[in-house]
């Protein structure tokens, strides 16, 4: 196998800040809690990357995205609570039967209403959340491990920094392997104009449901990776509020841009404990008002999102000119 | 059948006050195209005025409702001049996100102790409720109020919509904003009208839910929001009589399926069923369908 330079930086460079935090750790800089604030960015970069295929780069609008997280998290969680013990192969099965879970049910959810555009596949996708929220809820009935709406805990906890960053790292060099392979050129011109790649012989429901399949297969693989570093589940930390979390950082990052996706997830999980500190127990009800604000901000002074479909040089390949992503796809009006 | 009749009563009752805050969402929509997420949230602050009013502050409950209404039609109008109206022109996604911001604010806002507070409030009946017996059905005096106040509003708001100047400039600004400043229409004024419109009626229905379900809190416009605005949507977003139609319908599958199958699985069978119609009429039940261009 012939790795490009590119990857051969990208590497190095994660093996420094691998070795980084590492370090920290060692010396005590890192605390147990700064740690877990740690391991959710990472979880969190891996789910909003699948929302980033789907939204960013392919131009499907889902406010159901933490549905795909939620399925994910309770079917790796259950699967290694019921057979695993903390065996480290199961924990890697359960991942992958979390993922694949995800990205079953998204293949029988999407090809129906991926036919839908815009609001409109938007509000399907959120009502098909709720209609997951509501089966986590009640998941007991059928599964009484699944705990339902007092939620479920009792997952083994093997899930550590090393694992996290390493599958992070996976991930990150497979959605930048498919963007700019020819399927993800393929979605990249649906987000553009769907009429015109389907009349430049591009399969668009083929496409369409790919990047939805793959995209609701990492929030899934996400989820796991939450059930294991998280002792507890509950059905209300995968609702559509969720949903809403991972639109904002695709859309803040800039659509068509997996370096703003990445940047801005780690800054948001950052910011929000940042904010729990500095406010102090004093202040914490101002937390959520803070944060409101910084958000609302943030997109009247950047519309466009922080990167805009821009890509840092190591994740883009050379000879491809990067187009920034218009952005569209989302009025309603078919204009 | 008593039984299912009454529940066909208590549905009617919950479609028209979803219908109060659908008419919002969907007049919005069709003028600006955007989902304003924090509209249930309006209904919300609606809703605590109201209960200030006649509860707290002892106003008489006509003066409490209208204060609501007009202070959530200022609301309305500074939201969409702070928020929505300096991304009017960005991409549609922009505004969506300053719309949940705006959302997020009004939630934490009023929990903040010194605002409403975080505590579920108890909201005091303004009057008796009474029970009549017609023809074998028990009905409230809420249900004919509910009943007797949306209808007057709705035939207020075809009455604005067709026969007004105003009304005429919120059609024409909903078709195309430069063709409308062509021919004179004020598109800012006329999008702050329709916001103010919206959140009065957005602040009307939150009134009468406190009245009729008397329990508040500052993150109960959430759900009523989303159902209300999935009416909007099974009807047709951006048509009026259609977001009537959905909110009456999402009342009925709801009251109907917490009766008579489960009250757990209710809000997944009201989206399970929005799904499906959006699969057989993509735009929604009155929607237009509308022709690809390239």
């Amino acid at each position: 196998m012939k790795l490009s330079r590119k990857t051969l930086i990208l590497f190095a460079g994660a093996a420094l800040f691998f070795a980084l935090v590492k370090a920290m750790q060692f010396s005590g800089m890192i605390t147990p809690y700064w740690q877990l604030v740690l391991d959710q960015a990472l979880v969190i970069v891996i789910g909003a990357l699948g929302l980033s295929i789907i939204y960013g780069f392919t131009g499907q609008f889902s406010l159901g995205h933490a549905a795909f997280y939620g399925l994910g998290a309770y079917t790796a969680g259950a699967l290694d609570k019921v057979y695993g013990n903390g065996n480290m192969l199961f924990f890697f099965l359960s991942l992958l039967a979390g993922a694949a879970v995800a990205g079953l049910v998204a293949l029988l959810i999407g090809l129906p209403i991926l036919r839908l555009r815009s609001d409109y596949l938007g509000i399907a996708t959120l009502g098909f959340g709720i209609i997951v929220r509501v089966g986590m809820e009640n998941g007991n009935k059928l599964f009484p491990v699944l705990g339902g709406a007092t939620g479920m805990s009792g997952t083994p906890q093997v899930a550590n920094f090393d694992l996290i960053f390493i599958l992070t790292l996976i991930v990150i060099l497979l959605v930048r392997n498919f963007i700019f392979s020819t399927y993800g050129r393929a979605c990249t011109s649906i987000r553009e104009d769907e009429i015109a790649a389907d009349v430049m012989g591009i399969d668009t429901t083929r496409y369409k449901v790919m990047a939805f399949v793959l995209g609701c297969a990492l929030a899934g693989l996400a989820g796991g990776i939450y059930a294991h570093r998280y002792p507890f589940l509950h059905p209300a930390s995968f609702d559509f509020l969720k949903s809403f979390d991972f639109l904002l950082i695709v859309v803040l990052g800039g659509l068509g841009s997996m370096t703003g996706t990445i940047v801005t997830a780690v800054g948001w999980v950052f910011l929000l404990e940042v904010l729990r500190v500095v406010l102090g127990q004093n202040f914490i009800d101002w937390r959520g008002v803070i944060y409101a604000v910084i958000l609302i901000v943030s997109i009247i002074v950047r519309p466009q999102g922080i990167f805009s479909g821009r890509e840092w040089r190591l994740l883009a390949p050379d000879h491809l000119k990067m187009a920034t992503g218009k952005e569209q796809t989302h009025a309603g009006s078919g204009n | 059948m008593e039984h299912f009749l009454e529940q066909v009563l208590n549905g009617l009752q919950l479609g028209l006050m979803y219908a109060l805050i659908a008419l919002g969402y969907t007049m919005v929509y069709g003028v600006v195209q955007l989902i304003n997420f924090a509209h249930g949230d309006v209904f919300m602050v609606g809703a605590f005025l109201g209960y200030f009013g006649f509860a707290v502050w002892g106003l008489p409950l006509p003066v409490a409702i209208l204060t609501a209404m007009v202070t959530c039609a200022l609301l309305g109008v500074i939201i969409e001049r702070v928020a929505y109206r300096p991304l009017r022109y960005a991409p549609k996604i922009a505004a969506l996100i300053s719309a949940i911001g705006v959302s997020l604010f009004l939630e934490y806002f009023s929990s903040l102790k010194f605002v409403f507070g975080p505590n579920y409030r108890v909201v005091p009946r303004p009057f008796p409720e009474v029970h009549w017996e017609i023809a074998g059905l028990s009905v409230t005096n809420i249900q004919v109020i509910v009943f007797v106040v949306v209808l007057l509003m709705l035939i207020l708001l075809q009455l604005l919509i067709y026969r007004t100047k105003t009304g005429m400039a919120m059609r024409t600004v909903a078709v195309d904003h430069n063709a409308a400043r062509l021919m004179g229409v004020n598109v800012d004024t006329t999008i702050s009208i329709t916001f103010a419109i919206g959140s009065a009626f957005a602040a009307l229905g939150g009134v009468l839910y406190a009245i009729a379900y008397p329990q508040i809190h500052p993150f109960m416009g959430i759900m009523p929001g989303l159902k209300a605005f999935t009416a909007a949507v099974l009807g047709g977003i951006g048509i009026i009589p259609g977001a009537v139609l959905g909110a009456l319908i999402m009342g009925q599958i709801e009251t109907l399926t917490s009766a008579y199958i489960s009250s757990q699985l209710r809000d997944a069978i009201a989206f399970a069923i929005l799904i499906l119609v959006l699969l057989f009429r993509p735009t929604g039940l009155l929607g237009r369908t509308e022709t690809e261009k390239v």
